[in-house]
């Protein structure tokens, strides 16, 4: 729209006709207070602390709801407004409890914020303030009816945001209360509940301490604790979470999770586990020595130093007598990517094998080949959020990637994007989508191969041939069309999705795996048969001049275990997977095998291996991840454990003990970025030997090998689509990649694809996910529910 | 149910039928039903044109209380919409003191109807909706049966009277807020949901009930527009006074002689109507105090009550027309009493979306009923004044002015009696001492 031009407080300001007199203000420094405005969602002017006067109107306004217009007038401070913010302040007050001090919300209050401002703490009433007792809604939200100033923040964010409706208004006036969707009469216990995603959005959007988080009420002072902004842990969507953390005696304890701030690339946006599924790092059974198994067949623990040179003294003779080929490692989605980098480099120039792989949530190898040449064509998660047109093929964003979802549900009611979804469930986003077709089940290779033009696929992709044709006209006639695609489509099937979609101009694609890293450990090569940047192995390239590794592919994970069987790998070297209980392995798979496991826990397969060393999570390091879509980001160091080590230490060390050649292995750079917290020498007494190590190595004292940014040259340069601006990542900013060798690789559905969707619901998070009491919590609550429903239906 | 009044200086329109069994669609056709809007179809192409120019040379001004001139609200329906339009009857009465569309709903039921097809000619609806108040509920057989008439009649329904014009009729209760009768909120109620205003503009005329062009009046407002077309607008204009056409329906009670509903030239002397045409103070008592438009318009002084019934002069009184329920207080009543009454409807009736509103009822109502319980202070009085002060022109709807204006009257022109009954001049009981809780929190 046109610009128009308008005085707020003798300042011009230019803004696009329509802009919200409120935003406008923004824009040149001029803050409006306002409890009920919350961009993005439905204008209420229910609060009244917006308004403002303007020039021949003759009441006071309120800038939440009034459009900016060419030549309007405004005042934002004058006696009037001031006294009019203040009685509302008073207003509010009259009721509220005033228990500020023991409140979640102290010191985080806007309420507390706008009386401090507006001086409005005198109080008139002589009758006693309306008092509820608190309800706990859920394991999570708890509802605390005293403190709350009824803006209605929560109602629009649970139905307009998350499209769940779970929260309501009861009553008028001064009795109005907000209330959850399971009323106490409906509920077995006699308690109000709330049926929904647990998100916590509605504790976000709370501007006081009326919703309160279950895993943070009454813990802690906002001021006590450290804020750290990483990146969570849990799904492929890479959302910021920004942690609290406390001093323990044993290191530093997460607290709190949540996205105050909103300048993540998830925006507004927090999903339950980014916020509450921290907890799995205070697991009682977190493992803090390593263990080795002793010739009785048990487990000990033994020091660090008694370990790691047990490991490297073994795995070098077993590489040395038996072949880096009889190696097996297995690598996670959940390490950084400078870990991963190292992991693969490790094992193929220091093992000599490429038999590594990990657990494989989507198909990212085909999705390179598929786009190699196209690097601008693979989107950002940011994308979802501005794409006029998007296709949804396969995967459940609502659960799997939620912050996809929300981004989706933003853009179609904001943008009034169109939305088609192809899915053979009836997924929650269809309630969104402009056309929903539902694909017979096991029909996306068939719907895919009718993209592609192959009319016959129709009767297999979908029982309504109408719908699915009527379905491929609308996409064609999609100019700007973002296709997101689920781990279902792998192969040469992916291709022929991908490359209908490359037919349409404006197409961009991405591709939907299941945790934090499973984009960066597909990137940075865990691949029995690719280099990172899915550099063929065995063809010519940089990295294979420079790595100096076996030229033939690697054995991959199904592999390494039926060779395992057989009793010809005689090392597993595994890093932060569970293989016996993902793959549900006979044990029996690795009795021939010395297995080293690195794990925060005593997991299925910890429990078999020979030493078990205790790892840091991705909470408890630094480094880069790579979300499903390619973005990079950075992840910070937020709690600590006493006796815990990041995996890209552990790979150093290992490394060193074999007798490495440290420097090649870990290009260490020059600076003042020391131990990065990363080791906890000065404690654990180590100090001087790791000076004598680095004086040892020809290091200058300062520099560790730890640091995992020492990776990062190495990366940039040798990893094809990894050329990033450090500086971005440095400053939390997130950068999108497209990594995929330059030339048309190795032909598509050659290999085995070995995806294993681990398909978590909003309450698990595969092995790590058991660890989170909370994650159990909203699992036991979710199945009471349904059980419910079960009951009442019956 | 209340025995109709009647008064030599009444001037009937638009209760012209009124006790003469008009409910009767024959009895109404009779007395000329239903020939407005077969004159207004009779005007061809023209016909919009032709009511909406009537409707505004009338100067008929809407008689729910605002008085915005009605003809000139028709017109700002745009002609041309992709979403329906539609017709909206106001019949959600609620004004304490106002009973005023009562009596055309249960006297004359065909003249809202009549009056519904008029306006829906007029904007080119095809639809119209007569929206009853909760506790009408025992009015809704009555008008129901109307409507049924009229489709027997085929004067609803498809092509009515041969114009090739369909017009339909639905028929709503609300269930008992106060309000709903602000006209989005009458539309969020109308719609199924929680009856609480919008945001405006867009106002109705432009996204109105679901989200289509409505023109949304209120029930007397529309009973007046089949007289108008019969009558001429310009006819209508001079029954009344300069910008106030036409005559309108008083609802008079309290201490009264003779309450009842009149219709009385606008313009028309309070004074005289209190005193000649409701038969004056009942029981020769003294004249205290007036409400002269609903219980939330600020209320007159016995000395004040020297004033033409119209918009404008009631305006520069310092009060407002209204909703046309004039409350005539002798001098038995409490204006401690009276307010406190009078705030607890709107405390009641707030429906809590706008803080002003939601909490500024509250604590004034607490507030006067510690005082009248006979624990104020004259703190208090100022605290009330503050409260109501600052509730004026700061919430979302009307309903925060509503509740703050009489307040505001009654402490600003009965401060004195306040004073006098804190002081103890009143008997009443100490239940607590201010003192000991004031600023205890």
């Amino acid at each position: 729209m046109a610009d128009v031009t308008l005085t707020v407080d003798g300042k011009l300001i230019t803004a696009p006709a329509g802009t919200l007199l409120i935003e406008a203000c923004k824009t040149v420094g001029i803050e409006i207070p306002a409890f009920c405005y919350y961009p993005g969602l439905s204008l209420q002017a229910a609060c009244r602390m917006c308004v403002v006067r303007i020039e021949k109107m003759p009441k006071l306004q309120t800038a939440c709801t009034t459009p900016v217009a060419e030549g309007m007038i405004v005042y934002t401070d004058t006696p009037d407004i001031i006294q009019a913010r203040k009685a509302t302040l008073q207003l509010l007050l009259g009721n509220h409890p005033l228990d500020c001090p023991v409140c979640d919300a102290g010191g985080e209050c806007e309420l507390q914020d706008m009386t401090f401002k507006y001086g409005a703490a005198d109080s008139f009433y002589a009758e006693p303030k309306n008092h509820r007792e608190e309800q706990k809604w859920s394991p999570v939200v708890y509802f605390d009816r005293p403190r709350c100033i009824l803006c209605y923040r929560c109602v629009r964010m649970c139905g307009e945001g998350m499209d769940v409706f779970a929260l309501g208004i009861q009553n008028r006036g001064s009795s109005s209360v907000i209330a959850p969707n399971v009323p106490a009469h409906m509920s077995p216990d006699d308690l109000a509940h709330v049926d929904c995603e647990q998100c916590g959005m509605c504790i976000d959007a709370c501007p006081v301490g009326a919703l309160t988080s279950g895993t943070y009420r009454y813990k802690t002072r906002p001021w006590e604790m450290n804020h750290v902004a990483t990146i969570c842990t849990h799904c492929g969507d890479g959302c910021k979470t920004t942690l609290g953390v406390r001093s323990t005696s044993d290191g530093s304890e997460i607290v709190r999770g949540d996205n105050r701030d909103k300048s993540g690339i998830n925006g507004d946006f927090l999903c339950n586990k980014g916020r509450y599924a921290f907890d799995f790092a205070n697991h009682e059974d977190r493992l803090t020595q390593p263990l080795v198994r002793q010739p009785s067949g048990e487990l000990k623990p033994v020091s660090w130093e008694v370990a790691l040179s047990h490991v490297g003294s073994k795995l070098r003779e077993l590489r040395d007598t038996r072949g880096g080929k009889s190696i097996g490692v297995i690598g996670s989605n959940r390490i950084t990517n400078e870990e991963a980098y190292l992991l693969q480099k490790f094992a193929r120039t220091v093992l000599g094998t490429n038999n590594i792989d990990h657990h494989r949530t989507a198909d990212y190898v085909s999705f390179a080949q598929a786009l190699a040449g196209h690097a601008d064509r693979t989107a950002s998660l940011n994308d979802t959020l501005k794409a006029p047109a998007i296709l949804l093929v396969g995967g459940d964003p609502t659960n799997q990637s939620p912050a996809t979802a929300w981004n989706i549900r933003t853009n179609v009611r904001l943008n009034r994007a169109k939305l088609y979804v192809a899915n053979s469930e009836e997924i929650k986003l269809r309630r969104q989508a402009k056309a929903f077709l539902q694909l017979a089940p096991f029909g996306y290779n068939a719907f895919a191969a009718y993209l592609g033009g192959d009319d016959a696929a129709a009767a297999s992709a979908t029982f309504d041939g109408n719908a699915l044709s009527s379905f491929r006209d609308a996409l064609k006639a999609e100019e700007d069309l973002l296709i997101l695609i689920g781990a279902e489509l792998r192969g040469a099937e992916l291709k022929k999705l991908i490359d209908f979609g490359l037919r349409i101009p404006g197409a961009k694609f991405a591709l939907l795996a299941d945790y934090a890293n499973s984009r960066g450990a597909a990137d940075m090569g865990l691949l029995p048969d690719m280099f990172p940047g899915y550099v063929p192995v065995g063809s010519p390239s940089d990295l294979a001049a420079e790595y100096s590794a076996p030229a033939e592919p690697g054995l991959d994970l199904l592999e390494l275990f039926d060779s395992a069987d057989r009793g010809n790998i005689s090392a597993f070297y595994i890093v932060g997977s569970n293989p016996i209980s993902r793959y549900r392995l006979d044990p029996s798979t690795f009795k021939n095998s010395f297995v080293v496991v690195q794990d925060m826990f005593l997991t299925e397969t910890a429990a078999l291996a020979d030493v078990v060393l205790p790892a840091a999570n991705l909470y408890e390091k630094s480094g880069s991840v790579t979300n499903s879509y390619g973005d990079l980001q950075q992840v910070s160091k937020a709690g600590d454990r006493a006796g815990v080590r990041t995996d890209f230490e552990l790979i150093v060390r290992i490394a060193d003990k074999m007798g490495a050649d440290m420097p090649k292995l870990v290009p260490f750079g020059k600076g003042l970025r020391a131990d990065m917290g990363q080791t906890r020498g000065a404690q654990s007494g180590e100090a001087d030997r790791h000076s004598i190590w680095l004086t040892a190595n020809n290091l200058e004292p300062r520099l560790s090998p730890f640091d995992p940014f020492a990776t990062l040259d190495e990366i940039q340069r040798l990893v094809p689509g990894y050329n990033l601006l450090r500086l971005q990542l440095l400053s939390g900013n997130d950068q999108h990649l497209s990594p995929a060798a330059s030339a048309p690789l190795v032909q598509i559905g050659k290999r085995r694809d070995l995806v294993h969707p681990a398909n978590d619901s909003l309450f698990t998070s595969g092995t790590l996910g058991r660890y989170s009491g909370m994650l159990s919590d909203l699992q036991d609550n979710e199945s009471q529910r349904l059980i419910q429903i079960q009951t009442a239906a019956d | 149910m209340p025995t109709l009044v009647s008064h030599p200086d009444e001037v009937k329109v638009v209760s012209r039928r009124f006790g003469q069994g008009a409910a009767d669609i024959e009895k109404y056709i009779e007395l000329d039903g239903y020939k407005a809007v077969q004159n207004a179809i009779a005007q061809g192409p023209e016909m919009s044109n032709w009511i909406i120019n009537t409707m505004k040379a009338s100067g008929l001004r809407g008689r729910g209380g605002a008085g915005f001139p009605t003809g000139m609200k028709w017109s700002f329906v745009p002609k041309v919409s992709e979403k329906p339009k539609y017709v909206l009857v106001n019949g959600d009465e609620s004004e304490p003191g106002t009973c005023k569309d009562h009596v055309i709903f249960r006297e004359d039921p065909h003249s809202v109807i009549e009056g519904t097809m008029i306006a829906g000619l007029a904007i080119g609806s095809k639809l119209g909706f007569i929206y009853l108040r909760g506790e009408y509920r025992y009015l809704l057989k009555m008008v129901e049966k109307a409507v049924a008439d009229a489709y027997a009649k085929g004067f609803l329904g498809k092509n009515i009277f041969g114009s090739g014009i369909d017009f339909d009729i639905i028929t709503q209760t609300g269930a008992g807020a106060y309000e709903v009768g602000e006209e989005s909120a009458l539309m969020e109620s109308l719609e199924g949901k929680r009856g609480v205003p919008r945001i405006k503009p867009p106002f109705p005329a432009v996204v109105g009930l679901y989200g289509g062009p409505t023109v949304i009046n209120n029930a007397e407002t529309i009973a007046n527009a089949a007289h108008i077309l019969l009558m001429g607008g310009e006819a209508y204009a001079k029954l009344g006074t300069e910008r106030n056409g036409g005559t309108r329906l008083f609802g008079i009670s309290g201490h009264v002689e003779r309450p009842g509903v009149y219709e009385l030239p606008m313009g028309y002397s309070l004074r005289k109507a209190i005193y000649e045409v409701a038969g004056g103070i009942k029981d020769g008592k003294k004249l205290k105090a007036v409400v002269p438009g609903g219980s939330s318009c600020p209320v007159l002084t016995a000395d004040e009550i020297d004033v033409g019934l119209d918009f404008d002069q009631m305006g520069k009184a310092g009060t407002m027309l209204g909703s046309g329920g004039i409350v005539v207080l002798d001098e038995t009543v409490s204006i401690v009493e009276f307010a406190m009454r009078v705030i607890s409807f709107y405390q009641h009736e707030s429906c809590g979306w706008c803080i002003p509103c939601r909490e500024g009822t509250d604590w004034i109502k607490k507030t006067l009923t510690r005082v009248h319980a006979g624990g104020g202070s004259r703190k208090d009085i100022d605290n009330v004044q503050y409260l109501a002060e600052n509730m004026m022109g700061r919430t979302f709807c009307p309903l925060g002015d509503a509740a703050a204006m009489p307040t505001l009257g009654f402490v600003k022109k009965f401060r004195k009696e306040f004073e006098d009954y804190i002081d103890g001049k009143r008997v009443g009981t100490q239940l607590i001492t201010v003192d000991q809780l004031v600023g205890a929190h």
